[in-house]
């Protein structure tokens, strides 16, 4: 296994009086993706959130291609070369498609390149490129949260649930978005409930329940391990 | 041509018809519309479309609540006033004045932001009022300087003054005086003022404020610096509402807490741009205009119409005259229960 790129060690969040993530452990390994598995309210989004400096930790080490990050503030976070897709996709109605996908990109200029492969991978944003993002349906408005966190070439992402409630040929698409950035041997963090889709797409896994990593390994021994997938995961995962 | 500047286009045919025609009347005021008064209400209505549309900046795309707008309007204001009244009359004086004016007003504005801006709106939104009265408080006492309650009376430059006669020969039938040359001094530096306005919200930067106006959390997980962004909103809007309080300031050749600071003043941007729509530039044209109308024109209005429904009973103590202020708080009750998006906004819908 490669050397982390990411790694948190005994984070802790506190959400007003409720302690969220408990000392939580997690390496995130350069190239390749991680998934981040457990029950509702296991703590992930919380994990991504705290990771990109949304929830400050209130103890622990986040650190970040050998650099301490526990203490700066999102934006810095994000300039390092960090981006996050949140689960509620965050994407700014008001403006327009072309809009959300500049503003993504701290230069303001979406490389061609880039673009096409964008364009290509979800092809209703070219369609409707000039049209207000708040119009788009709920399918489209996450290929545009996605397309956004991969608009220029980040050293890591952080994808909180892309599948979502979404129809089977988005997330396929979604998918295959995701493949695509694996094969460029980009790193990502990628929460998901969707057991089929985690196996697809993960390399290594960790597992949270309670505000823990209960488990940490490759997501092919959990794919095949029954066991462990009830052990770790109870019954709450979609396997369809 | 406004594609040029931005991208930001009327959308519908009444409005740009409506546009154009507060354009145009702008304009050719002096030869539309002959006489002192209407010339002062045209340049009250150039002057109050830069402030309103200075203050939609900060309100309508950066989502800041500031009741300190009047107070950079006044910093620009008594810019010209004091520097006119101790340097002697001149463009220098002018230039210095408003230079000094614009400068104060934006470092105000980032300090305020800087300090400020980190907490929630609410709590900005009652610190600005602080400061602003605060800062109305000083000018009142600062008499020596800033004249007090009585303000200053100060002169500009001659060729400004309708003392000052361009060419003897009149231009259908309107002297070519200083006062004319004033009034297009005001005219162009409002609209130039205005067009710059216009481009910033079509930038780059204006979409970023568009995106912290809707969800600045998630501005922030982009990379923006959201307090950064808003404090150079803030600081914009400032400067070119102290520019606004400038060219008021050399129209009017008197700056007093009535004219350049009072809360009435506040209130009245706030309803401009709640009438004209929150959120667009083109609405401080319309708002601006049609506040400033009722303003002047209410009251003559309702003269008519007492006069023309004299034997009703009624009727004509409920127009009387000085009953203006209750029609006008009507008339804005009114627009926003059918325009709560503003008339830009519904024109925009219907287009």
């Amino acid at each position: 296994m490669s050397e982390p790129l990411l790694t948190l060690e005994g984070v802790h969040t506190h959400i007003a009086q409720y302690h969220i993530l408990q000392g939580v452990n997690l390496d995130v390994p350069k190239g390749g993706v991680t998934m981040l598995l457990g029950r509702n309210g296991a703590g992930k989004t919380t994990t991504l959130r705290t990771i990109m400096g949304l929830w400050q930790a209130s103890q622990g080490k986040i650190t970040f291609d050998g650099q301490d990050i526990t203490r700066l503030s999102t934006p810095d976070i994000s300039r390092l070369g960090i981006s996050i897709v949140p689960e509620n996709m965050g994407i700014f109605s008001g403006l327009t498609v072309e809009e959300n996908m500049r503003l993504a990109v701290l230069s303001g200029k979406i490389a061609d390149d880039r673009l096409d492969w964008i364009f290509s991978a979800f092809p209703p944003l070219r369609t409707f490129w000039k049209y207000p993002a708040g119009n788009l349906s709920g399918g489209q408005k996450q290929m545009l949260s996605v397309a956004r966190a991969v608009a220029e070439e980040r050293r890591l992402y952080l994808i909180d649930e892309p599948s979502k409630g979404l129809a089977p040929a988005i997330v396929s698409s979604l998918a295959k978005a995701i493949k695509d950035l694996k094969r460029d041997g980009a790193t990502v963090l990628l929460v998901e409930q969707n057991f089929s889709f985690a196996k697809a797409l993960g390399d290594t896994v960790s597992v949270m329940d309670d505000g823990h990593i209960v488990h940490s390994g490759s997501m092919a021994e959990l794919a095949q391990d029954q066991n462990l997938q009830t052990r770790f995961m109870g019954l709450s995962m979609e396997t369809a | 041509m406004l594609s040029l500047i931005s991208h930001d286009t009327p959308r519908s045919k009444i409005l740009t018809v409506i546009l154009l025609a507060i354009g145009i009347g702008l304009l050719f005021a002096p030869f539309l519309f002959p006489g002192s008064r209407s010339m002062e209400t045209a340049a009250r209505i150039a002057v109050f479309i830069v402030l309103v549309a200075s203050y939609d900046l900060m309100l309508g795309y950066g989502g800041i609540v500031s009741f300190a707008h009047t107070m950079f309007f006044g910093f620009g204001a008594y810019g010209i006033a004091i520097a006119s009244d101790t340097l002697g009359r001149g463009f220098s004086s002018l230039a210095i004045g408003a230079i000094a004016g614009i400068l104060v007003s934006a470092v105000a504005a980032v300090l305020i932001g800087l300090i400020s801006l980190r907490v929630r709106a609410i709590f900005f939104a009652m610190i600005t009022l602080a400061i602003a009265s605060a800062f109305a408080v000083l000018v009142s006492q600062l008499s020596t300087i800033t004249g007090g309650e009585d303000g200053i009376n100060y002169q500009i430059p001659r060729e400004l003054t309708p003392a000052f006669k361009l060419m003897s020969a009149k231009i259908f039938d309107v002297s070519v005086n200083g006062k004319l040359l004033n009034y297009y001094l005001l005219f162009f530096c409002s609209a130039g003022l205005f067009l710059i306005m216009l481009r910033i919200v079509n930038s780059p930067f204006g979409s970023v404020l568009k995106a912290i106006r809707e969800n600045d959390f998630r501005a922030e997980a982009i990379g923006y610096r959201v307090v950064i962004y808003r404090t150079a909103v803030t600081s914009i809007s400032a400067a070119i509402a102290a520019a606004a309080g400038a060219l008021y300031a050399i129209w009017l050749r008197y700056v007093g807490p009535g004219t350049a600071l009072s809360t009435e003043i506040m209130v009245d941007i706030l309803l401009m741009v709640v009438i004209g729509g929150m959120g667009t530039m083109w609405g401080a044209v319309v708002g601006a205009t049609v506040f400033v109308l009722a303003q002047n024109y209410l009251q003559p209005l309702m003269q008519v119409a007492v006069d023309a429904t004299k034997p009703l009973p009624l009727i004509p103590q409920l127009l009387d005259p000085d009953r203006w202020l209750l029609w006008l708080g009507l008339l804005f009750i009114l627009s926003v229960y059918f325009f709560p998006t503003g008339i830009v906004g519904r024109l925009r819908k219907n287009g």
